[in-house]
């Protein structure tokens, strides 16, 4: 009898409760993501000079386990101008998102802080290879993710691209006229 | 086809032929792709055949193409519940290869993450057997404490199962500052789960009935089979690798091995219980020894163990999980083999399912916890 009771209790305890589940694609009741969590590799925005942080060196595409990568480099035309330090830059990069298995080995090997497994994990698409990701989406992918969270390079001294200022290249009219200060 | 139609128009020599009976490899209660032949007289097993292979990837293979940060994915893959334990024998594999002195914190760390996974291995187990043998309730009070300790792996590692955190000479990152308060928070919670989920099925009467005494298995006949782990200590046999070959810092913590007496199911389920409680006190220990440090050797980007080959155990949470590499100073390894205790542990099958009844087939399967990845690789 009093466990019969206990029971009822319980059940109405549970019967007040508001639902923990929720309708999937809602926005508001998303679980939070974890800070570190490793969502589809990214490309990066490089903001102080306003191009991408790849250079194409293709480490990440031959360090891939599963192959799931492409990329092809250009001669930057912002290093011919001089308002760049990237000799070269990322013309054609390709991700097959179903591909990749979230392992991380990209971020590692990368030496330009160009690539990082953001947060973005949902791989419903509408067409049958709208999986693989091109250049567009994927810097796409990382400016949500450098807005969303605090990413800074790891290396910002040596990797962002913005050319040193005036003054250290103010002499150079001087040399051009022969003259030599000591 | 001939043979049966002379024997059955010859009545002297009509007798009753045993009964083939197929389960698998689409069976929802073999844990994956297994499939199991039992040839049946009515009700009573008289032999069983496993058939395994149908979830082979060929990881050895692939190790031999791939270099040593990529085989750490693969190795992931094997016991697919348990991650961390197999990429750690893998990187120990080849530390030892390289002569590798690894930073105690990562040992910790290491420690800590792979006791983790071993309690949520066993909480897994406990809920799916608890479905094996009739019982609903159990796989949610399983699956609510794993998911506990996943939550906890994404914060650490960023997955909640491939994780490929361990590394060649340490472990990828330092853990995040909140760690110690949050998995002391987790230990509080688990030990009340534990005690939860063991007193919802242990002592149960159904429970007991369908365990008790069914499929034993004594210690030298599992010793014969190859069985560890816990389906070895069922059977009386005090034998963990932690103990006997200790290896990294699990000389520092003080725990009991759980061993059974009877080697029947009940006991096999009864110290995959016991052994998430030791594995409690363990995570509790190396989380107040902790200290400080560097989590990395220095190691080369690109690792080139000697020449030369080594052979390394470690106890996963299904048993001897060991790795033998042998290197021929490359940056790819010549030979990987792995010792999957899965596979040796589900031999023991044809012993355990003799003279048995065919409904208790699917418990005594179960009590073994094989994992189809790790037995066919």
């Amino acid at each position: 009898m009093l466990g019969n009771l206990k029971g009822l209790l319980l059940t109405l305890k549970v019967m007040r409760r508001e639902p923990v589940t929720a309708q999937y694609p809602d926005p508001s009741k998303r679980l939070p993501i974890d800070k570190r969590f490793m969502g589809f590799p990214a490309l990066l925005w490089d903001n102080s000079n306003d191009e991408p942080f790849c250079t194409g060196c293709m480490v990440c595409v031959r360090a891939c386990p599963t192959q799931c990568m492409s990329a092809e480099m250009k001669d930057n035309p912002k290093f011919a101008d001089g308002t760049s330090r990237r000799r070269k830059i990322i013309e054609k990069f390709e991700i097959n998102l179903s591909r990749c298995i979230l392992c991380g080995i990209c971020v590692d090997v990368c030496n330009f802080d160009a690539i990082e497994m953001s947060h973005e994990h949902e791989l419903s698409k509408f067409e049958r290879n709208g999986a693989r990701a091109a250049l567009p989406q994927l810097l796409a992918m990382g400016k949500k993710y450098q807005a969303e969270t605090t990413w800074q390079p790891k290396q910002p001294e040596k990797n962002l691209g913005k050319p040193p200022e005036k003054p250290a290249t103010a002499p150079q009219p001087e040399k051009v006229g022969g003259v030599v200060t000591s | 086809m001939v043979n049966i139609q002379t024997q059955a128009s010859n009545q002297d020599s009509l007798q009753a032929v045993d009964m083939m009976l197929n389960l698998g490899p689409q069976h929802p209660s073999t844990h994956g792709v297994f499939r199991l032949v039992l040839w049946l007289d009515g009700e009573r097993i008289v032999r069983a055949e496993p058939h395994i292979g149908y979830l082979h990837r060929g990881s050895e293979k692939l190790c031999e193409r791939e270099d040593y940060t990529q085989i750490i994915t693969l190795f992931d893959r094997l016991d697919y519940v348990a991650n961390l334990n197999g990429e750690l024998a893998f990187c120990m594999a080849a530390e030892k290869l390289m002569g590798l002195e690894v930073p105690d914190r990562a040992w910790y760390v290491r420690s800590i993450l792979c006791e983790l996974n071993r309690i949520a291995s066993h909480m897994l187990f406990y809920g799916v057997y608890g479905l094996d043998t009739g019982a609903m309730t159990p796989i949610l009070y399983g699956f609510r404490e794993r998911e506990r300790i996943v939550l906890l792996f994404e914060a650490v590692t960023g997955a909640r199962m491939m994780h490929n955190f361990i590394r060649v000479g340490g472990v990828k990152q330092d853990l995040p500052e909140d760690f110690v308060q949050r998995v002391n928070k987790l230990t509080d919670e688990l030990k009340r789960g534990i005690e939860e989920c063991d007193q919802l099925l242990t002592n149960s009467e159904l429970f007991l009935a369908r365990t008790k005494g069914v499929g034993s298995i004594d210690g030298p006949t599992a010793r014969d089979y190859g069985c560890t782990g816990p389906v070895l200590r069922a059977s009386g046999v005090k034998e963990d690798v932690r103990v006997s070959e200790p290896y990294g810092i699990y000389d520092r913590f003080e725990f009991g091995i759980p061993v059974g007496s009877n080697g029947d199911c009940w006991d096999r389920y009864y110290i995959r219980v016991e052994e998430m409680r030791q594995s409690l006190s363990i995570i509790e220990q190396a989380v107040k020894q902790m200290e400080p440090g560097p989590i990395q050797a220095k190691v080369r980007r690109i690792a080139r163990p000697p020449k030369g080959e080594a052979y390394v155990r470690t106890e996963s949470p299904r048993g001897d999980f060991a790795v033998f590499l042998v290197s021929d100073g490359g940056d790819k390894p010549y030979r990987v083999k792995v010792r999957a205790p899965s596979f040796a542990n589900l031999q023991s099958i044809t012993h355990m399912l003799r003279d048995a009844y065919i409904a208790d087939a699917v418990v005594i399967l179960g009590s073994i916890d094989i994992i189809l990845g790790e037995v066919d690789r």
